[in-house]
């Protein structure tokens, strides 16, 4: 019985049965990426006194339309901006997946750095309810909405919180405890944050610029992805035919703030993620979030890596840096470039920026791919890394 | 091939102005919670400046993760790479997120600080663990309202009988206001030499970290 769940194990593969993104580019994943193809920003320049004092450059998802597609579930009013994405982007992946949600077989989990958190602010809770801001509260009601059988899995660790959120998914599904897991990573572009990040000069005055020689800093943005990860694609309506392989985290033990000088961290992820997925990488999609010291560090850890010629590239330059949506969002994307055999261009990149050369990706262009590896790395020193594959 | 059994051979809970170690009260004072955990730290008798630039939530969970690990001699037996942290609550970072919010609340007071606001994070506290002990390996930071083991049970035993680490640190760590409350456990695999005080599984977690409430 033992030897025969070890095999089961092995064998397993798991596969993205559905997606969706939503993000200032749109409200499904097609959407995306058709904008994506067509070197499209959704970073722009807002003046809105209720987010910040002075000008900011964000990619934001628009309110009226979001509004319109959420009334069709229930009434805008009685959710808050956050909830809305989240449910929006679940609703659309289910929808497309035909997966059974109410099955004790199906599991979720949400990936955010600060759910609710514009809550704290009186003006923007309406609710009358405190704990609403605690991401807890929006497990239990997404249990509600959707009628689960089980409160969905809640992580939140930093930049990596998406990536982390996939590879824990398919750990689940290997291990035989679900069939389906239905992933969703979302983030708002909100005072709290981006007053934060205004504190620590590193937003850019205008959309972010990856790896390039004249980046200044990040852009923000908002966004919910959701990936439904399956072991059994003939339950499915369709699957994308990629497979989820493994992934793993670490931390530099360094500083809470900086990424490590010399990259280790991310370099021990990467070698430990190639070793035991076994596979050549295609492609990299990088975390690439533009600040002089994140692309410096990655740049380190891919030549440690001996990957510096591997093509690579950032999608941050189209959608911004949109924290515990960003891993699931660029899986996805990541998906759809081994799927369509194409690789995306780093949009805002011109000059090399970095002590060590990397191969970005300048311009949208064809490739036979079969794999992609997925790298981020986040406050508190953590790093993450999975695989994917045709 | 045999089943390995993975014990807990340290557990800590911090609570009610109390630390108990395996079972044992070690710690009680009276204060509130900042100058609580500074008298935690002195009476621990080490020597970290960076411990007082920390938020309290990085501070209640490095204090545990001291006890858990105070005389074991896993910097000899591990290598950081080797030693996983995965940890939760239900309030994530809240604690320090009040703090940044009132520093924002008011145009004409507007005061946003690097060093408030990297403490917005739950996962710092794991940061700020892994560089007083020198750990790389696995880790993450998940929220539930209530410490219910059976799910960080399930991922740390996979961790462990994939490999992917030798020994790991869980528990919970929850920080909101005046309320504190930290059950941290290390865990290791059976051997000769690591007889451990309770077998590790979820229902003797929950039994430990409930003993004390």
């Amino acid at each position: 019985m033992e030897e025969e769940i070890r095999i089961h194990r092995r064998m397993t593969n798991i596969l993205i049965a559905s997606d969706n993104i939503i993000t200032s580019l749109g409200f499904t994943t097609v959407e995306n990426i058709r904008r994506i193809k067509a070197c499209e920003t959704g970073i722009r320049r807002w003046v809105d006194e209720s987010i910040s004092p002075l000008p900011f450059w964000a990619s934001r998802v628009d309110d009226e339309e979001l509004n319109e597609l959420f009334s069709a579930l229930a009434h805008p009013d009685d959710y808050t901006r956050f909830e809305k994405i989240v449910i929006c982007s679940v609703r659309d992946a289910l929808r497309n997946a035909g997966i059974d949600q109410h099955s004790a077989r199906t599991r979720f989990i949400i990936s955010s750095t600060k759910g609710n958190i514009d809550l704290l602010n009186p003006v923007i809770n309406r609710f009358g309810d405190g704990n609403r801001v605690y991401l807890w509260q929006t497990a239990a009601l997404m249990k509600r909405f959707f009628g689960l059988v089980e409160t969905p899995i809640v992580v939140s660790n930093a930049c990596i919180s998406g990536i982390l959120a996939v590879i824990y998914a398919a750990r689940m599904i290997r291990l035989g405890l679900y069939d389906h897991v239905v992933v969703t990573g979302a983030d708002l572009v909100t005072e709290f944050v981006l007053s934060g990040f205004n504190s620590f000069l590193s937003l850019s005055d205008g959309p972010c610029k990856p790896f390039d020689k004249y980046r200044q800093g990040l852009s923000l943005g908002e966004g919910a992805g959701t990936i439904i990860l399956t072991a059994d694609p003939s339950r499915v309506n369709k699957s994308s035919g990629i497979r989820v392989g493994y992934g793993f985290s670490s931390n530099d033990a360094n500083h809470i703030s900086g990424p490590s000088r010399n990259g280790e961290g991310l370099y021990q992820v990467i070698r430990k993620t190639l070793d035991k997925n076994n596979l050549p990488v295609d492609y990299i999609s990088a975390h690439g979030t533009a600040t002089p010291y994140n692309d410096e560090m990655e740049s380190i850890a891919i030549s440690r890596a001996g990957l510096q010629d591997v093509p690579m590239n950032s999608f941050k330059g189209y959608w911004g840096h949109t924290l515990g949506a960003a891993g699931i969002l660029e899986i996805i994307a990541g998906a759809c470039s081994l799927s369509e055999n194409l690789l995306f261009g780093t949009l805002g990149y011109s000059e090399p920026g970095t002590t060590h050369p990397l191969a970005v990706i300048r311009e949208t262009r064809e490739a036979r791919l079969n794999t992609c590896l997925k790298i981020a790395s986040g406050f508190g020193g953590c790093n993450a890394a999975l695989l994917i594959s045709k | 091939m045999m089943k390995e059994e993975y014990v807990i051979t340290n557990y800590c809970i911090i609570r009610n102005n109390r630390v108990w170690l395996n079972g044992n009260l070690v710690f009680e004072g009276r204060e509130d919670p900042s100058a609580f955990f500074t008298s935690v730290y002195r009476h621990l008798d080490i020597s970290y400046a960076k411990f007082f630039k920390m938020d309290n939530l990085c501070k209640l969970g490095f204090l545990a993760a001291e006890f858990v690990l105070r005389n074991t001699n896993f910097a000899q037996v591990y290598q950081g790479v080797d030693v996983g942290i995965i940890l939760s609550n239900a309030s994530s970072s809240i604690d320090t997120d009040r703090n940044h919010q009132q520093s924002i609340a008011s145009r004409d007071a507007y005061f946003p600080s690097p060093s408030v606001f990297v403490y917005t994070l739950a996962n710092i506290v794991i940061g700020e663990i892994c560089i007083r002990h020198k750990l790389y390996g696995e880790s993450a930071f998940f929220i539930e309202k209530d410490f219910y083991p059976k799910g960080m049970y399930t991922c740390v035993k996979q961790l462990l009988d994939d490999d992917v680490i030798k020994c790991c640190i869980m528990g919970w760590v929850e920080m909101d206001v005046k309320d504190y409350d930290a059950g941290l456990y290390f865990i290791e695999k059976q051997t000769g030499h690591t007889r451990g005080i309770a077998i590790f599984e979820p229902e003797k977690l929950l039994d430990l970290y409930q003993q004390r409430s």
